[in-house]
């Protein structure tokens, strides 16, 4: 036992040593016109080193360490907690979620336009981990592709106001539908591929759509991506310090305010902030109504769903669907607030991230996926005085939370409608 | 009520069942034994349209369903307890009875909630219990549950005893008896020969895809060959 120990922990030393040497012991100087290569400095060369013992001494001692990290759940003071009353919990839920809802609102008053312009992204995010969480964690279809719904939002408006000068209201909800649309299309060859097969195909998609943005260099601009998008209005009142399109009026002027630009980030996201509202509002519903339990059956077990009398496709096409349909509304926010889209923004490491929100949340859980955002977003920000190591701490975090809590934050609770008993 | 004619079915090229007839009067129990591998399951999966008979015809009350979809089918007077019980184990007991009323309207549900609570008491012990933690017999107490609260004319049950300690198998048939009672068709596909038939009022063996016997319960029961291949002797 010691012995395999030994040997075993002597091997990812090694393993350390050969992943990090190379990256870290060895520097590109450039002199004059060449490029060299010479060796780190002592101190970097110690700490590879010193990782190396650390892993070894981690590998060696595993199972003790593990041992007692395994109680760790007992100090714990959840674990053991009673599950609450249904209705109680009800109330603490409404009640927090008000207390959530005043708090955002009250934000962007309090706090500096950079925090501001964040969390409006924080939002667009907790829409978009929102509508997967439909696809993914109700109707557990793994969706890689998801990225791509969000693109056709983005680039419905975008598009539709380079060309035609249409505004962020109208496009909002163009671009849902449309990417409601892409979603019904793309449901429909996907349907009867599960599991594995299902996410690569979704990944398939996504990419597609990407490239084809990248290349369609007359329509889209290719990767010069479009620019120039405008901003939101209020009730035909601009945000700008000079009134850009005729008729309209600016914001600061009707009000006989001074100008300035926190005007509009605090506007965008007000908005942000009431569609994520919407967003939650509508799936909260859905995940009640009959669909949504359809959605869950379908997950649990598909031939027993079907031997109910389910139709199958409709299920899914209806999760895929209106999955899409928030992806375009997050788009379409998106588009607005960056002013500026190009493939860029599309890539699948979005997927993934959106991916990664709903598993960490909880599957399946709306105040738990909330949360996920907040965290996976904010978390590199927070994280940015370690500069480039970020990435490091924030994938060690992901892999800690999926040690600790694989069932995420805030696993779902079962919701389940009381029947009124006939006098 | 269910009538099969000469009913072929083929996965991919090849044929599973080769011409099979069968009839279930309304009000009956009729029982299908067979070995393993005889066919059983392909053929109530081709009256549910899953795969689809490549040739000959499925009449249910009266009406041609040989090429209906499956969803269609499963909603017109006919429901399934499916192979391996396969109740949703992520939700609760009462949520698993609802998606069994899922075309039916609240005041149906509540009604037929209550009735099924009846037939099985320990179900409305464990209303509010997550139905994968259950034992096997009540999660096959649950799946024959959930087919009865779509109201059915006619239940399929496939194999029901399946894994399944006596004394619950016991139970299952008594319930299965009073479901004849209360007017409801049963046909029944098991590989429990002697409770099966001795239970039925018409029972049929099949094997190899193919009807080999068909007699009242009774007399397959009497029967010599029924005796050495499925009874043991």
């Amino acid at each position: 036992m010691a012995a395999h120990n030994l040997k075993h922990a002597l091997f990812c030393a090694i393993v350390t040593l050969i992943i990090s040497y190379p990256i870290l012991g060895f520097n590109l100087a450039s002199e004059g016109t060449t490029v060299t290569l010479e060796g780190a400095k002592t101190s970097t060369i110690v700490g590879v080193l010193l990782a190396a013992v650390v892993v070894f001494l981690f590998q060696l001692f595993r199972d003790n360490l593990m041992g007692s990290l395994r109680q760790l759940p007992a100090v714990n003071p959840l674990a053991n907690r009673k599950p609450m009353e249904q209705s109680k919990r009800l109330k603490l839920e409404s009640t927090l979620l008000t207390l959530m809802i005043i708090g955002a609102l009250v934000w962007p008053f309090i706090a500096s336009r950079g925090a501001v312009d964040l969390s409006t992204l924080v939002l667009i995010y907790i829409m978009l981990a929102l509508g997967l969480n439909v696809v993914v964690g109700l109707a557990g279809l793994l969706d890689l592709g998801y990225v791509a719904f969000y693109a056709v939002g983005a680039y419905t408006f975008a598009l539709l106001s380079q060309y035609y000068g249409v505004s962020f209201w109208f496009a909002l909800p163009i671009g849902a539908l449309l990417a409601a649309l892409f979603g019904l299309v793309l449901g429909f060859p996907v349907l009867r591929l599960r599991g594995d097969y299902l996410a690569i195909v979704t990944l398939g998609f996504g990419e597609i759509i990407r490239i084809l943005l990248n290349n369609m260099t007359n329509l889209t601009g290719g990767p010069n991506g479009i620019g120039g998008i405008p901003d939101p209005t209020l009730f035909g009142m601009e945000f700008g310090r000079r009134v850009k399109e005729e008729g309209n009026t600016s914001f600061h002027e009707t009000f006989g305010i001074a100008y300035s630009g926190e005007h509009k980030v605090i506007f965008l996201y007000l908005i942000a902030l009431v569609l994520a509202v919407i967003t939650a509002i509508a799936i909260r519903r859905l995940m009640r109504m009959p669909v949504g339990r359809a959605w869950e059956a379908l997950r649990e077990d598909e031939i027993a769903a079907k031997s109910l009398g389910l139709n199958r496709t409709a299920v899914k096409l209806s999760a895929f669907t209106i999955g899409a349909f928030f992806a375009g509304f997050a788009g379409t926010v998106f588009a607005s607030k960056q002013g500026f889209i190009s493939p860029e923004s599309f890539v699948f490491l979005e997927s993934a991230i959106i991916l990664a929100i709903v598993v960490l949340g909880g599957m399946g859980s709306q105040m738990g996926v909330i949360l996920a955002a907040i965290a996976v977003t904010i978390l590199p920000e927070l994280a940015r005085e370690f500069s480039e190591y970020r990435m490091l701490i924030f994938g060690a975090a992901m892999v800690l939370m999926m040690v600790w809590r694989p069932q995420g934050l805030l696993p779902m609770r079962r919701i389940h409608i009381e029947l009124k008993k006939q006098e | 009520m269910l009538v099969l004619e000469d009913v072929h079915t083929h996965y991919g090229k090849i044929e599973a069942l080769h011409g099979v007839s069968v009839e279930v009067k309304k009000g009956e129990i009729v029982s299908l034994i067979g070995a393993n591998g005889a066919g059983k399951t392909t053929l109530l999966m081709t009256v549910c349209g899953n795969p689809q008979a490549t040739s000959g015809r499925v009449i249910l009350q009266g009406r041609d369903i040989t090429r209906d979809l499956t969803s269609n089918i499963m909603r017109s007077g006919i429901a399934i307890v499916p192979e391996g019980r396969r109740v949703f184990s992520g939700l609760t007991v009462e949520e698993n009875l609802h998606m069994g009323g899922f075309f039916n309207t609240k005041s149906e549900i509540r009604k037929s909630q209550d009735h099924v609570y009846e037939l099985f008491p320990r179900l409305k012990e464990r209303e509010h219990q997550r139905a994968g933690t259950m034992s096997g017999g009540e999660q096959q107490m649950l799946a024959i549950g959930r087919a009865l609260m779509s109201k059915p004319n006619m239940i399929i049950l496939d194999e029901p005893s399946l894994g399944l300690a006596p004394l619950v198998i016991k139970q299952i048939f008594e319930i299965i008896g009073k479901l004849r009672e209360e007017g409801i068709t049963v046909f029944l596909v098991e590989q429990n020969a002697h409770q099966a038939l001795n239970l039925a009022d018409r029972g049929y063996v099949l094997e190899t895809g193919r009807i080999r016997l068909h007699d009242t319960g009774k007399n397959l029961l009497a029967n010599p060959d029924v005796q050495n291949a499925y009874l043991g002797g």
